[in-house]
């Protein structure tokens, strides 16, 4: 009997929680009125949680524009663990309820609903990180961002081949077998563009390297990962790259001692002797860019396609672990990224000694699938000037040539 | 005799099986529950958190209530969890162990999919929304009817069966999303003709969800009706109880196992149609989200009962909202409201043990009586 009055006394206090949080909720509503920027809220939308480094490269840079802006905690909400589906249109809904103006996502699947979700909502601010379709849907609240990773993976090829040069100095290989491995998830522009700088920059010191890829079909997989540099080893590869999130090739590459460029973040600390350096996306220079922006009322100011770069600070490299990288690794990496930001140097160089050729020629011309459509359409023309102009037509990575020099050992379309 | 029985060691509690239970004292049990299991996560709470237990109930119920469109999507997720549990509940009744709703319901998805972008552009919306649900019926019901065919016939276990034909499902979903991916290698479909918006399902006025929600009700309410006064109802009943018995009175028990196992896949086809026609216009390998298991257990706590399913499937979506919003607002991982929702499925699972049995303390003046 003591239990049933319990239990009545407990629905009881239930009920008026519930009342208590629907009077308070509507109290909110009213207070977030006003002109005042400390009114100002922001919304994130993230596909997993802090356990992935894809997503906690977000939350942090979140947490850093937020902290940087002075908001306090009633002014920034986090939506984690949202998929790729319905449930993001519901979310990006319920963070404009809550009073957001800005809404911010994180996955390229989330795309087709935030845009569904601008369409609805004209007077809140949809920015979406690595999406293409901003130039093409012509919504003045919708817009796409990325960075110039390709420049930090050239950066951090540089890196790759001093190591090279010195291994081949040492003795321990000839030229002719300098041979990289490059880890990615999908064959697909983001991780051609990926592999094709990461290895000019590394041709850019050591002429003779050559690279194979291999691709694993997810983009976190550790096992497959961790199988996959290791067949690169067997093969013959030196040095070990990957475009993928888990720990599965940098570990790899510190069990067998072969010397690792990472992604994403540093992973000195469980591959100490092997790690050379990491190239990763800065996500708050954006962040702080559009927050920005809106606090001042200039909305309409938001590029449809704000591009990251070097000189915006949002793409940055570690610091270069000594152990394992080459003598005078940072020296050179600070020369090219002074000429890559004075615009002396281009990753995707058509002329010149470090240029890409396709089979045998020279690349005069070459029609990259800019918009999105379901044919893949070659629609833009993106080689002018001496080099093939990556992520100006749009912020996603559009690169998805093959190029001389690197030997695909497979391709992995999805799923 | 009787001495000897007093030297016997009289266990402190033994377990009783109540031979009727009153619906009030049922009730009772499962209240006081759901009462100590909050009890517990109130504690939970405290320690590993340090926040305020009924803060954190009331950012629950905010979570769910808090906002007209918040009632609007857990009304949505009641319906979409509702419609697969009622499509596995015939089946259950008859004791066959349908546990293959999620690829039911994901093959039914798929062929709503298919429809959508093939004749996208052919047809004209009313003759695409047929096609639609004709097809997504059919899929569904072609997915239930294979291990219901075996079982009838071979008597296969359903329980494998039905199982690993999920597993043949979501690499199905999987295979055709890399064949309609956009943009190529991206892994996903995207929104099926977004800009056209072809295929569809209409909206009610400004409800996105709504004529999710009410084909839904009137599925349930039709359910009821089915089990509870048809024929069939009845001939599912005693398969279940005793199939030998249903043989004796010449029920075909091949015919009821086959029509039953049909209608399941049905259901759970239109519930493919409801979620990628009516929800997410798309289709993924986690379109169904679990939803083919839960429904296992909403239907098992409702005691098959499609009415009370209503109020089982509310509870468990309450609960996942609930707990989604108190990792947002504490921003807490998400892990600690699985914490929380594990331990209420517990207390409410663990409760219908005391439904059917009462524990007896030992009497201390037995020799008087």
């Amino acid at each position: 009997m003591s239990k049933k009055i319990l239990s009545v006394i407990l629905a009881a206090v239930l009920v008026l929680c519930g009342t208590f949080a629907l009077a308070s909720c509507g109290k909110k509503d009213d207070a977030s009125k006003g002109a005042d920027t400390s009114d100002l809220k922001v919304g994130f939308i993230f596909l997993h949680d802090e356990n992935s480094t894809y997503d906690l490269n977000f939350i942090n840079a979140a947490n850093e524009a937020c902290k940087a802006l002075g908001f306090d905690e009633s002014q920034f909400i986090f939506k984690t663990n949202i998929p790729e589906g319905q449930q993001c249109y519901d979310a990006a809904e319920d963070l404009v309820e809550q009073g957001c103006t800005i809404v911010f996502a994180d996955s390229f699947g989330h795309e087709p609903y935030l845009i569904e979700a601008a369409k609805k909502y004209p007077d809140v601010q949809f920015c979406h990180a690595t999406g293409t379709r901003a130039h093409t849907e012509g919504l003045n609240n919708y817009h796409n961002a990325f960075a110039s990773i390709y420049e930090g993976r050239y950066l951090a090829g540089i890196a790759a081949g001093m190591k090279l040069n010195e291994m081949i100095k040492e003795g321990k290989f000839t030229a002719d077998q300098a041979k990289m491995g490059y880890v990615g998830a999908y064959t697909y522009a983001e991780v051609i563009s990926g592999y094709t700088s990461f290895y000019l920059g590394a041709r850019s010191v050591c002429p003779s390297v050559t690279m194979e890829v291999t691709f694993t079909g997810s983009w976190y997989d550790e096992a497959a990962e961790k199988e996959a540099a290791n067949k690169l080893i067997a093969n013959g590869c030196k040095l070990i790259s990957q475009h993928a999130d888990s720990m599965g090739a940098p570990t790899a590459c510190e069990t067998a001692g072969v010397p690792n460029v990472s992604y994403n973040g540093s992973t000195v600390s469980a591959c100490p002797n092997t790690f050379i350096v990491s190239s990763r996306i800065n996500w708050a220079p954006y962040y702080e860019y559009v927050i920005g922006l809106v606090k001042d009322g200039k909305a309409a100011e938001i590029d449809t396609d704000w591009t990251g770069t070097l000189k915006t600070g949002s793409v940055v490299l570690t610091d270069v672990n000594t152990n394992a990288a080459a003598a005078g690794t940072q020296e050179a990496i600070d020369a090219a990224k002074a000429k890559l930001e004075n615009g002396e140097l281009h990753v995707f160089a058509t002329t010149g000694d470090n240029a890409i050729t396709i089979g045998g020629k020279s690349v005069d011309s070459y029609m990259a699938d800019v918009d999105t459509d379901a044919n893949y359409e070659k629609d833009t023309e993106a080689v002018a000037d001496g080099y093939f102009h990556e992520s100006e037509k749009r912020s996603a990575p559009y690169f998805d040539a093959k190029i001389d020099g690197i030997t695909l050992l497979d391709e992995n379309y999805g799923s | 005799m009787a001495r000897n029985e007093n030297k016997v060691k009289e266990p402190l509690f033994h377990i009783v099986k109540r031979s009727s239970v009153k619906w009030y004292q049922a009730w009772g049990v499962r209240i006081a529950s759901i009462a100590a299991a909050l009890i517990v996560c109130a504690l939970v709470t405290m320690f590993l958190t340090g926040k305020d237990p009924l803060k954190v109930y009331e950012t629950m119920i905010n979570g769910a209530f808090g906002s007209e469109k918040r009632i609007w999507n857990l009304l949505q997720g009641i319906a979409m969890l509702l419609s697969v549990s009622l499509a596995v509940t015939p089946a259950f009744k008859m004791r066959f162990w349908n546990i293959g709703a999620e690829g039911q319901v994901l093959i039914g998805g798929l062929a709503t999919a298919a429809c959508m972008i093939y004749f996208g552009d052919k047809l004209p919306t009313w003759a695409l929304i047929i096609v639609m649900l004709v097809a997504s019926i059919a899929a569904g019901a072609i997915w239930a009817f294979i291990p219901a065919f075996f079982k009838a016939n071979w008597n296969t276990n359903e329980t494998l069966f039905t199982l690993m034909m999920n597993y043949v499902g979501i690499q199905l979903v999987s295979y055709f999303v890399t064949v309609w991916e956009v943009p190529k290698g991206s892994g996903q479909i995207g929104i099926i003709n977004q800009s056209t918006r072809a295929g569809w399902l209409p909206t009610i006025g400004d409800y996105d969800y709504l004529l999710n929600i009410i084909v839904v009700l009137v599925m349930t309410i039709g359910m009821y009706i089915y089990l509870r006064y048809s024929k069939h109802g009845y001939e599912i009943s005693v398969v279940g109880e005793s199939e030998n018995t249903a043989r004796y009175v010449g029920i075909n028990v091949k015919k009821v196992i086959i029509r039953t196992m049909l209608l399941s896949g049905a259901i759970c086809g239109i519930t493919g149609l409801l979620l990628v026609a009516g929800t997410n216009h798309t289709i993924t390998t986690s379109t169904a989200d679990g939803r083919g298991f839960t429904a296992i257990m909403v239907s098992w706590l409702a005691k098959f009962n499609p009415i009370m399913m209503i109020l089982t499937s509310f509870l468990l979506v309450f609960m996942q909202k609930g707990a989604n919003e108190i990792s947002t607002v504490y921003r807490i991982n998400q892990s600690f409201s699985d914490i929380i929702t594990g331990i209420i499925l517990f207390f409410i699972i663990g409760c219908e043990f005391f439904i059917n049995y009462r524990i007896v303390f030992r009497h201390k003046n037995k020799e008087e009586k």
